[in-house]
């Protein structure tokens, strides 16, 4: 942990052009204001130093080649409208859930269920801030300064800067509900930071359901420390609308015999970043992280980006990447995924798969898979692909009556089943699956 | 019920002509055999049939009960009672065998403006038919096709006729690849479905799959043409002496 973090203020030398990236940064830091923070006082300071070493990202940047992230650094996102009425309601509500509701990005409580349940403790960021020691002191910012190394995150470090809201969840059993954190938007303009810690504990486990729609332009992290035999099942689907900038990162550390899955579904959006990024500490761990992407231009720019980085620094443990991207009418779909091996990380099983289906000819593709192994007993491998609907499938289908439209339905879901097959739970698997298939068939008849 | 008149049919992309004047009757309640050498044609006549993209018709004309098929789209054809068993069964991975059959069964009784089937008859009707075939319901649950072996995927087109009830039903070497068993069943399969209203276009290579379901009528394609038709006796000539006289003959 520790050498790593030496590692990314080493990994920083100032480069050329650097004090145009820098007036960039004052620009987008000039507008926020920056926190103070009481335990995370020490690791927001350190953020920002990270930060205004970094530098904000630009097309150079390894990164950074197939996602152009001028609206990200922009100081101020361009306002969206709220929609009168969404075409779906948020997934999950009928769930019986420790439900926390955030609405612009802050805590309501009026409409969240009571911060305590059973085998677990919940504290909220904006209000365990105000004192200066906390659990979540070992983590807030910790994780994701051992994920800077080797590659820099430069909007996980403005996250750790800026951010105000979010949650403090400590597992210590296995609470019988998940924890539901449930966006909302209420004004145009809101650019919207939250910063959740999760920490569980030895044998612990939870589930984490995401859902909702987020502001004009979000930046959403989580860190997520797994101690030995913990579990963690993490499911997303926050919902963008149409014309959306979202930054996403989830910072996981998993001791031995822990097992991360980390899931989420995003439909539309202008431009999605969503950064997963795992270390392996201890032996004989699991950890799958998968995502479903559906984009269509034809309401404007569709970008999304999946980049993806797995640290084996144990023996024995099994990692899996699972991304599946539908795109069709200009849609733009990029993953870089990295199964790093350590030395001595022997026995490892690293596995990615990235694969997207084009539903017509003007959308587009970009994959950049990788593998650096230093153990020499590793099975690890990595698959990208890119095609359009099977012409055979697709006949076979309508010769037994079933039409055009439905059977390209039914073979979307059929590309996407691998993804989905991510998540556990079969209920919320299905909930998942029927919204698909409803995004699915209502842009079928368009 | 099938008619086919003078059909002509070329590749879209390339310009091989690969259907030269094929003419075809199958009246209500036949079997019809359809035999012929490699690159005959065979399996493109049902393809251009069932409505596969690829193909464009230069002439001639195909009708089912005096519909126009040429006109109409794949699932239009399934809907009007035109069912093809695949040389190939396609895999379908997450789709189950299950959703895929109500679906279609349900897509079809839509088109032609019935009732759609309720899932418990559905499941009840399913099953007994899948007895029949030997299909058991863990084959019911799993994708479509996947992991199937080659003659639990022939089987499966069986149940997919049998569910669907089509009116004429065209069987791409339905006997490629199975072994005598399995071939049995969907012998079976198939003889239990005969009617008189319910007619077949059966294509093979071999006249064994003729021993158990027996044709009315047997033709022999080459180059694009029918170029010879009889009894079953037909058959039995072919397997005895091959293609080559009849090709000769037919010159």
């Amino acid at each position: 942990m520790s050498d790593l973090a030496v590692k990314a203020k080493d990994a920083a030398p100032p480069s050329a052009g650097a004090s145009k990236t820098a007036d960039a940064l004052a620009a987008r830091l000039d507008v926020l204001t920056l926190p103070k923070g009481g335990f995370t006082a020490a690791a927001r300071a350190d953020a920002l130093a990270r930060l205004r070493a970094m530098g904000l990202p630009g097309p150079r940047d390894e990164y950074w080649r197939y996602t152009d992230p001028k609206a990200f650094n922009a100081p101020i996102p361009a306002p969206i409208p709220i929609e009168d009425k969404a075409p779906d309601s948020p997934l999950f509500t009928d769930l019986d859930s420790i439900r926390l509701v955030f609405v612009d990005g802050i805590f309501e409580a009026a409409e969240s269920s009571d911060l305590s349940g059973e085998g677990l403790e919940i504290d909220l960021l904006s209000q365990a801030d105000q004192s200066g020691s906390h659990w979540a002191t070992d983590l807030y910012g910790v994780l994701e300064t051992a994920g800077q190394s080797p590659v820099k995150r430069p909007f996980a470090a403005l996250n750790t800067v800026a951010a105000t809201e979010g949650v403090l969840i400590r597992v210590t059993g296995k609470p019988s509900k998940p924890v539901h954190i449930l966006h909302r938007r209420a004004s145009a303009e809101a650019d919207v930071t939250w910063h959740h810690v999760i920490r569980l504990e030895e044998g612990a486990e939870l589930t984490l359901l995401e859902t909702g729609m987020v502001g004009a332009r979000s930046n959403g992290m989580i860190e997520a420390d797994l101690a030995a035999g913990a579990k963690l099942h993490h499911i997303a689907a926050k919902r963008a609308g149409h014309q959306k900038l979202g930054f996403s990162a989830i910072f996981a550390r998993v001791a031995a015999e822990a097992q991360f899955k980390s899931f989420s579904l995003s439909v539309n959006g202008t431009l999605m970043r969503h950064e997963g990024v795992i270390e392996f500490v201890g032996d004989d761990a699991v950890a799958h992280i998968a995502a479903a992407v559906l984009g269509d231009g034809a309401k404007g720019p569709f970008h999304h980006d999946d980049t993806v980085f797995v640290t084996h620094g144990a023996e024995r443990c099994e990692s899996r990447q699972v991304f599946k991207k539908v795109l069709k009418n200009g849609a733009k779909g990029v993953f870089q995924g990295k199964i790093l091996v350590k030395p001595g990380a022997q026995k490892t099983d690293g596995y990615q798969i990235s694969q997207a289906l084009l539903l017509d000819e003007d959308s587009q593709f970009l994959a950049k898979p990788e593998l650096e192994i230093y153990a020499d007993d590793v099975v690890c491998s990595h698959g990208s692909t890119t095609g359009a609907l099977d012409e055979t499938a697709l006949f076979y289908l309508r010769s037994r009556g079933v039409p055009k439209e439905r059977a390209i339905v039914l073979l979307v879901l059929s590309f996407l089943a691998d993804a989905l097959a991510e998540v556990e739970d079969e209920g919320l698997r299905s909930q998942i699956n029927d919204r698909l298939e409803a995004w699915l068939t209502r842009r079928a008849k368009v | 019920m099938l008619k086919i008149d003078n059909l002509h049919v070329k590749l879209e992309d390339h310009d091989k002509q690969i259907l030269k004047g094929l003419s075809l009757e199958v009246p209500a309640g036949e079997v019809h055999a359809i035999m012929g050498p490699n690159g005959s044609g065979k399996s493109t006549l049902s393809y251009v049939l069932s409505g596969r993209d690829g193909y464009e018709v230069t002439e001639g004309a195909a009708s089912l009960d005096g519909q126009d098929l040429l006109e109409m789209e794949p699932e239009e054809r399934a809907a009007a009672g035109l069912f093809l068993a695949f040389q190939y069964p396609v895999e379908i991975p997450g789709v189950g065998n299950m959703t895929f059959l109500r679906t279609a069964v349900n897509a079809q009784r839509k088109r032609r403006g019935e009732e759609e089937m309720s899932a418990g008859d559905f499941l009840k009707v399913v099953r007994e038919k899948a007895k029949a075939l030997k299909i058991d319901a863990e084959m019911l649950k799993r994708p479509v096709n996947v992991g199937f072996s080659g003659g639990e995927k022939k089987r499966n087109e069986i149940l997919q006729m049998a569910m669907l009830e089509p009116r004429m039903c065209i069987m791409d070497e339905t006997d490629s690849g199975l072994d005598v068993d399995a071939m049995r069943l969907v012998a079976d399969g198939v003889n239990a479905l005969r009617s008189p209203d319910r007619s077949f276009l059966v294509i093979t290579h071999y006249q064994r799959l003729l021993d158990h379901i027996q044709p009315d009528v047997v033709h022999i394609m080459a180059d694009g043409r029918i170029i010879r038709s009889g009894g079953p006796e037909l058959a039995l000539e072919v397997e005895k002496n091959g293609y080559g006289d009849l090709l000769t003959e037919a010159g």
